[in-house]
């Protein structure tokens, strides 16, 4: 690999003791200047790997390169290279912001003077130049994030991770820090790695995004691309009556493949499109079937981890209670 | 990239901080955390000196013993508080780092080109500046309550020297604990474990009038008794070369063993490559 921006992912694996392994060979390359989005449900192995990619954890198996540099044999190098902020920020509650700006700055190795000027900037930057001597303690989490930001900027870095950045901060937090992370990619040519399980973070923000699920890549591609895998809109409705799943279950199926759906749903996704959205409603009428709820969706990125294991992203734990037999018949599970 | 980007990364090229200037930023912020929670300070204050006041009032009646050193318990038992509060740095400075560990600080170090000597002492500068802070408080209370410094002025600074000193090497001991475990409650559990060290000593009686033959022999291999009898020897004695001798000698033995233990732990705790 060239001395670039970049990052070259092959079979990377890591176990640990009593474990199951948390990453399971995972290939991946992420472009210099490109944001990559890694999008996961917790436990996935998206924290692991950029524990493994930012020299902090080796890995039990296969290589990365992170900014030419080997993550194993050239660890010093790729931390000269790389910003991070992990998942929690990690400040000192006692220090204020300009504080952990010279301190960051200082064990860089970046003159006391530099430091201070860079320092300034990136909290102005970050929009806590009001709470610049005020102790970090007192600080939202929104206003941690930023700082957090901040403090992995501080040296100039080439590749940026930011394990999961938005987790917990309110909508306008999160538009600030999205809007941020952009600029740092377009206008200095930085390149991202971000983890997250939000769908729209990997949606609005990352170019290209890979979705991991028990430690394995299951999916990548651009946002766009994934979702034109998953191609048509699906339909989703439920009967009034809980005695006319069966009969709707059969209406359904005659406009398309079935999917899987919420509690007391049930789902095809349309094998003409949009388009055939009023013929389903024709149909279920006419079969004297009356709804109580019926939805369209377009494709998301969450139909794309459906279709790739099985459950859903958001609220993965909380199961289908609408589950697809192998031979895709529509079965509906008691309430 | 921008710039100033790139001419700050033109700058850095070949990054190479030297461990001093490292000492130095994580010395500035052990202290500045150090300063800025009075509550860690306080119990290592206030304890030791309530414990002085006890033991000096309901034991004033051991001075009246054959061979007792002096006629002032409050004096006599002045090494012990000091000793008292050296114990007290040993929970700080685990407590500290465990906390660093337990909320991913340590993780943002590592990011940097960190090196273990500088982490290891930045962490102790808090702790020695808590046991100056600690000595200058017992001994201002203890002299303004009848106390004696048989030492004279000259013995001040000999004695914030070894209070530092023994600061520093249990400080070091709470350092190995603490990142070997990485868990501030851990670092609090091994406490009572120093205290049974502080009681099983000469810090109540002078060895030769402690008449239990088991008690009177594990005060003898007991280190902290001979820490105690130098914080003693310049309160009591005055000048006792050969307390003094193996106040320090001890107190460098701990030392050297803390930072060994906490270089090991340290080299286990950071994984990165």
């Amino acid at each position: 690999m060239r001395d670039d921006n970049g990052i070259e992912v092959e079979g990377l694996v890591r176990e640990f003791k009593k474990g199951p392994r948390a990453v399971d060979g995972i290939d991946l390359v992420v472009a210099p200047g490109e944001i990559y989005g890694f999008l996961g449900p917790n436990g996935a192995g998206k924290s692991t790997t950029v524990h493994m990619l930012t020299t902090l954890l080796p890995p039990t198996e296969g290589t990365a390169r992170v900014a030419g540099h080997d993550i194993v044999r050239e660890g010093p190098a790729v931390r000269d290279a790389i910003g991070v902020a992990l998942q929690e920020a990690a400040l000192d509650q006692y220090l204020t912001a300009r504080e952990h700006m010279r301190l960051q700055a200082g064990m860089h190795g970046i003159p006391k003077a530099e430091g201070l000027r860079r320092g300034d900037e990136l909290i102005a930057r970050v929009g806590l130049g009001d709470a610049a001597d005020r102790k970090v303690g007192g600080y939202s989490g929104g206003m941690r994030r930023r700082l957090d930001l901040a403090l992995a900027l501080v040296h100039s870095p080439r590749i940026l991770f930011l394990d999961e950045p938005t987790t917990g901060l309110d909508v306008q937090s999160r538009t600030a820090l999205w809007d941020e992370v952009a600029r740092l990619a377009n206008d200095e040519g930085v390149t991202v790695f971000l983890t997250t399980q939000y769908l729209e973070e990997a949606d609005s923000l990352a170019d290209r995004v890979g979705i991991i699920d028990t430690g394995k890549i299951v999916a990548e591609g651009t946002p766009d691309s994934l979702k034109a895998e998953i191609g048509r809109p699906t339909v989703e409705a439920a009967p009034l009556e809980e005695g006319d799943m069966e009969r709707m279950g059969a209406v359904l199926r005659r406009f398309g493949s079935p999917q899987r759906a919420e509690r007391n749903h049930l789902a095809v996704r349309l094998d003409e499109g949009s388009a055939e959205l009023a013929d389903v409603v024709r149909a279920l009428d006419a079969d004297g079937i009356s709804v109580q709820d019926l939805e369209i969706h377009a494709p998301t990125l969450d139909d794309v981890f459906l279709v790739k294991t099985g459950r859903r992203l958001e609220g993965a734990e909380k199961e289908a209670e609408e589950v697809e037999g192998e031979t895709g018949e529509l079965e509906a599970v008691p309430a | 990239m921008s710039v100033a980007a790139a001419t700050l990364r033109a700058g850095l090229g070949g990054v190479n901080v030297g461990t001093l200037t490292q000492v130095g930023y994580l010395a500035r912020r052990s202290i500045t955390r150090t300063v800025r929670q009075p509550i860690l300070i306080i119990p290592s204050l206030v304890f030791p000196l309530f414990l002085l006041a006890v033991n000096s009032s309901g034991l004033e009646a051991a001075t009246l013993l054959p061979g007792f050193p002096t006629d002032s318990y409050l004096t006599f038992a002045l090494g012990l508080t000091f000793m008292q509060g050296a114990l007290f740095a040993t929970m700080g400075a685990g407590q500290s780092i465990a906390g660093d560990i337990q909320h991913g600080f340590f993780n943002r170090l590592q990011l940097t080109p960190l090196r273990g000597p500088a982490l290891i002492a930045g962490q102790l500068a808090g702790v020695t500046l808590q046991g100056l802070i600690q000595g200058v408080a017992y001994l201002i209370i203890a002299l303004a309550f009848g106390a004696h410094l048989e030492a004279g002025p000259a013995g001040v600074p000999v004695l914030f020297a070894l209070s530092a000193l023994v600061g520093v090497a249990f400080g070091s001991l709470g350092l190995a604990i603490g990142l070997r475990t990485g868990n501030g409650e851990a670092v609090q559990g091994v406490f009572p474990l120093m205290f049974v060290l502080l009681f099983l000593s000469s810090g109540a009686l002078p060895r030769d009038l402690i008449e239990n033959d088991w008690f009177q022999f594990v005060a003898t291999i007991n280190p902290v008794s001979y820490l105690i009898e130098g914080f003693r020897s310049l309160f009591v004695t005055g000048w006792d070369g050969e307390a003094l001798a193996l106040a320090f000698g001890v107190a460098l033995g701990v030392l050297a063993f803390g930072m060994w233990a906490a270089t090991a732990a340290l080299r286990g705790r950071m994984e990165r490559t």
